[in-house]
């Protein structure tokens, strides 16, 4: 039952992991750009919730309303003014150019918030659970965790195979240049897609907070590196495989925790590397080469 | 494109310019060397720190700047050149050897982690590298006798600190002057231009017949074993290692990457000056905390999108100088079956870096 129980917990984690990995997953997709900045990007939207709350008393939830589309914004001018310029010049600046966002961001945050955890409370929610049965007991906050990162993969399918603009995306990834003799100016789109990638990791980063009981300014260090690894153990370009890599890594987190709680990052790790030396496309085939 | 050269033509290594380049870099060495005896303890100690930076940034610059592997996971062997450093000398080794058979250590160990990085290529590789530090570090933190999580220091050493700083300036010097010979002479070597050809496209060096991966290993295996003999000079300088976080930090790499950005990546010259610079600004401006870092960072991106060859880069455009000549030119040779060519043509000089003047 102990096992099992892990499994389920694992399970709920990973629909964490997966939150975190879907933006990452979406700025590869469309750009091939691999964010190293992706965490600090969801640390920053925690950091946003925190000051709405503790500067204008909203409610977390209420707050995500402001904080996704800032976010969303500033994700489109990082995009339009730095990163556009960066994919020109090389394959490696656009990875520099984040790495410097990776640095500039938590150090920026200490010297603005310290060190402390700032709380992002969500009343008795974070303590309510429902009992399954004897020995499994689902909180109902990871539940709802779960059921959002199902909900984004869905709706993220959805835009990309039904609207305009999802169309765009597909058609930016496969041949900008194309698009653009189409009469479609592929910057937008693709800053439009790193504002989802953007909004996305900031809603993930206040869950993430909100699971922690409150975000620190080197959270994001730790993210970035859960969500990459949900990506890669799910198979690069399929969301849907990032919901199993997730998974996957939520419930090797789970399983370790219970036989020492100072395991679960490093049999993640572990697990992550066995899985790139096993199986490199991961668990879903795609059809894009890493 | 340079003009056609009709006739014969021979390839240039700049032999005569790279022999210059010895005779000054080991008169260069033997002064340094000689700088404990003349000058004060406190400001050749404080040189014991340029010395390990420029050995990083010259190997964070051959993997990134010559094979294209962006690691930001480097802090894996310097973490691991220190840990190295107690786990030898505990077995009766004293600190200064431990270093080195270390860094051999370090360079078995990066052999087989290479086959789990290179899985993943781009930006992938970057993150991958920085899984596999995680990883060490979290490994390295379960050994007690370590100092498991809390750091711990070196146990048989030198007592006489006058002698533990001059040996430990040599040893820096020594390694950095390993770091940049064994760059120099893998540049100018059929590898050297095996690992420019993949920096420029690598599908197309591949066609050529160059062993891609192979040679990307070799430079990986080398990276690692220079960042963990910088990270046992770390070690041996502080006499241990403060806490495994602060040894396994990911602000060494970018520390690397900041100084070779601002330098001039793909240079050789370039990692030294941004080395120096990355000191001398760590004098001045330490002491603003954590801001110095964010201005580091911001730093990094401009001269990444404004200045993407770096200060190096620029000086050596405008000048055309090159300290470290490791490029080849067409030099056209009069020719004894068309008379008609000897009239020598204008050659267009090839810089050092491969690539055709614009």
């Amino acid at each position: 039952m102990i096992v099992l129980n892990a499994l389920v917990q694992g399970v709920l984690l990973g629909g964490l992991f997966a939150m975190a990995a879907l933006g990452l997953s979406i700025a590869f997709g469309v750009l091939r750009v691999v964010n190293l900045a992706h965490g600090e990007i969801m640390t920053v939207g925690a950091y946003l919730a925190y000051l709405s709350l503790s500067s204008f008393g909203l409610n977390v939830w209420v707050s995500l309303l402001i904080v996704v589309p800032a976010m969303g914004f500033v994700g489109y001018w990082v995009q339009r003014l730095l990163l556009q310029r960066a994919l020109r010049l090389s394959e490696l600046a656009p990875l520099l150019v984040t790495f410097g966002l990776a640095i500039m961001i938590p150090n920026a945050l200490v010297e603005v918030f310290t060190n402390d955890k700032k709380p992002l409370p969500t009343g008795d929610l974070a303590v309510q659970s429902i009992t399954i049965v004897d020995g499994i007991t689902i909180g109902v906050l990871p539940l709802l965790t779960l059921v959002v990162a199902v909900a984004l993969i869905a709706g993220m399918q959805l835009f990309l195979a039904r609207t305009q603009m999802g169309r765009y995306m597909r058609a930016a990834a496969d041949d900008s240049d194309t698009l653009r003799l189409m009469g479609i100016d592929y910057r937008k789109v693709y800053a439009f897609a790193m504002a989802l990638a953007f909004g996305i990791a900031a809603l993930a980063g206040v869950f993430f907070g909100i699971r922690q009981g409150g975000v620190t300014p080197f959270d994001g260090q730790l993210t970035v590196l859960f969500a990459f690894e949900a990506v890669i153990i799910g198979g690069l370009g399929s969301l849907w495989g990032t919901l199993a890599g997730g998974i996957v890594l939520g419930i090797a987190h789970s399983l370790a925790g219970q036989i020492s709680p100072d395991l679960p990052l490093l049999v993640g790790n572990l697990v992550f590397l066995a899985i790139l030396v096993f199986r490199p496309t991961g668990i879903v085939r795609s059809k894009v080469a890493a | 494109m340079p003009k056609l050269i009709a006739g014969s033509v021979r390839v240039d290594r700049y032999q005569r310019r790279a022999l210059v380049t010895g005779v000054v870099a080991a008169a260069a060495f033997v002064a340094l060397a000689a700088a404990p005896y003349v000058l004060d303890p406190a400001v050749t100690s404080s040189w014991i720190k340029l010395f390990y930076l420029i050995t990083l940034a010259t190997m964070w610059n051959l993997l990134a700047g010559y094979a294209g592997m962006v690691s930001v996971g480097q802090q894996a062997y310097i973490g691991l050149g220190a840990y190295g450093l107690f786990v030898f000398n505990d077995m009766g080794f004293d600190p200064y050897s431990s270093a080195l058979i270390a860094s051999v250590a370090v360079g078995v160990i990066a052999l087989p982690l290479s086959f789990i990085a290179f899985r993943l290529r781009g930006g992938y590789f970057a993150i991958g590298t920085w899984v596999i530090a995680e990883a060490v570090r979290q490994i390295v933190i379960r050994f007690d006798n370590l100092g498991a999580g809390r750091g711990r220091s070196i146990s048989n050493y030198t007592a006489d600190p006058v002698f533990r700083n001059m040996f430990t300036y040599w040893l820096a010097l020594g390694i950095l002057a390993l770091a940049l010979v064994v760059t120099f002479y893998l540049l100018r070597s059929r590898m050297g231009i095996a690992l420019q050809s993949i920096r420029d496209n690598e599908v197309a060096a591949r066609a050529l017949g160059i062993n891609v991966s192979r040679t990307k290993r070799i430079v990986f295996v080398i990276a690692a074993m220079g960042a963990a003999l910088a990270g046992s000079v770390i070690c041996i300088q502080a006499i241990g290692v403060a806490s495994p976080n602060q040894i396994f930090s990911v602000s060494y790499s970018a520390f690397m990457i900041f100084m070779v950005l601002i330098g001039g990546i793909g240079t050789i010259e370039g990692p030294i000056l941004g080395a120096v610079i990355y000191f001398v600004m760590d004098l001045y401006f330490s002491q603003l905390g954590l801001w110095y870092l964010v201005v580091l960072g911001l730093l990094a991106i401009l001269v990444t999108l404004f200045l993407p060859k770096g200060i190096w880069g620029a000086i050596h455009e405008r000048f055309n100088i090159s300290l470290f000549p490791v490029g080849h030119r067409i030099v056209p040779v009069a020719d004894k079956f068309l008379p008609q060519s000897s009239a020598q043509p204008t050659v267009k000089e090839k810089r050092p870096n491969g690539r055709f003047r614009r």
